[in-house]
């Protein structure tokens, strides 16, 4: 994780520019970027509350921008369950794109974690706090100096190399790989899908043509 | 504009969806079974969402489709991967893909 948190810094501090220039009220910003651990929901919040949406219409959009998390949830829940109720809510609020994407990955194999074997959720505990803290101090730092960072620095740019490199070291097999081209050219055409659905619709794309390929190697194996 | 009272209350709404949309899956007690299949389709899904976030980050300028094929990012990219491929690091990458974008993008005027 400390190695994507410069990334993820980058990011936080684009996050924080952007809701300080859009117009909204500096204490609520500040309230926001705090509490609201989902740049992806913020960001789409924001705009409709300066166009004095319904407070529905904030909400639907924001559920539809974190379905992805509903799909990453339902493999995290093994190592979940050892908590109890409140701190299974505290552990989804901190889970993000990298947390989920690298604890998956590092513990794919893993037993559930339970108290003899506290590992998975050890891993996923680090990596959401150093995401959870490097995020707001860049934010913060984004929403004080909001004035002074250029736009031409290209700094989301780093925040989307960061994640590019978390992928490459990832990449491990041929058909993960077909797969993930796939998932890529699928964001590309759903573009127009509103509410970032598109990253569902490529997920789902992804693992679905994933299951095809291994059924047919296997096949193919067999015979 | 909203009042700002309101925006609040707005606010509020988001946090507690954002946990509970992440939580969904571990909130319930019963045991939870899905077919194995599904199961076995899930170790694509994280590297999928990845794909799906960087990727038209990459492509599109604004939103909008691109229009030059002069973009910075488009070599800078393939460096850092290839980099991020040959070293397995990525704070090295970071580096790497930011120099190759910021020379483009400031000294060659792309």
């Amino acid at each position: 994780m400390g190695r994507v948190a410069p990334g993820m810094m980058a990011w936080g501090l684009v996050t924080g520019v952007a809701m300080t220039t859009s117009g909204l009220p500096l204490r609520v910003v500040l309230c926001m970027s705090l509490t609201v651990f989902a740049a992806s929901a913020q960001l789409s919040a924001v705009p409709l509350m300066l166009a004095g949406a319904p407070l529905w219409v904030v909400w639907m959009t924001a559920l539809c921008v974190n379905l992805r998390f509903v799909i990453f949830s339902a493999q995290l829940r093994p190592h979940m369950m050892c908590l109890p109720l409140p701190w299974r809510l505290v552990a989804g609020y901190l889970s993000a794109d990298v947390t989920y994407v690298l604890t998956v990955h590092r513990h794919a194999d893993s037993p559930p974690a339970s108290p003899d074997a506290p590992a998975p959720l050890a891993y996923f505990t680090g990596a959401a706090v150093v995401n959870w803290a490097s995020w707001n101090v860049a934010a913060l730092v984004g929403i004080a100096f909001a004035a002074q960072v250029p736009a031409d620095w290209g700094l989301a740019f780093a925040g989307t190399l960061a994640l590019l490199a978390l992928l490459v070291t990832l990449l491990k097999d041929r058909v993960s790989a077909v797969a993930t081209t796939l998932a890529g050219v699928t964001a590309i055409a759903c573009h127009g899908v509103p509410f970032r659905l598109h990253i569902v619709v490529a997920v789902l794309v992804a693992v679905g043509a994933g299951l095809w390929m291994d059924r047919t190697l296997s096949t193919r194996a067999r015979a | 504009m909203m009042s700002e009272t309101l925006m609040y209350v707005a606010v509020l709404g988001l946090v507690v969806l954002t946990a509970v949309t992440r939580a969904f899956f571990f909130l319930g007690e019963r045991p939870m079974s899905l077919p194995d299949p599904v199961v076995r389709g899930l170790k694509y899904a994280p590297l999928a969402a990845l794909a799906a976030i960087i990727v038209p980050d990459l492509w599109f300028v604004q939103g909008h489709a691109p229009t030059a094929w002069q973009d910075a990012r488009w070599v800078a990219a393939p460096v850092a991967a290839a980099w991020a491929w040959w070293r397995k690091d990525m704070l090295s990458t970071i580096v790497v893909g930011m120099a190759v974008y910021l020379a483009l993008k400031l000294g060659v005027g792309w």
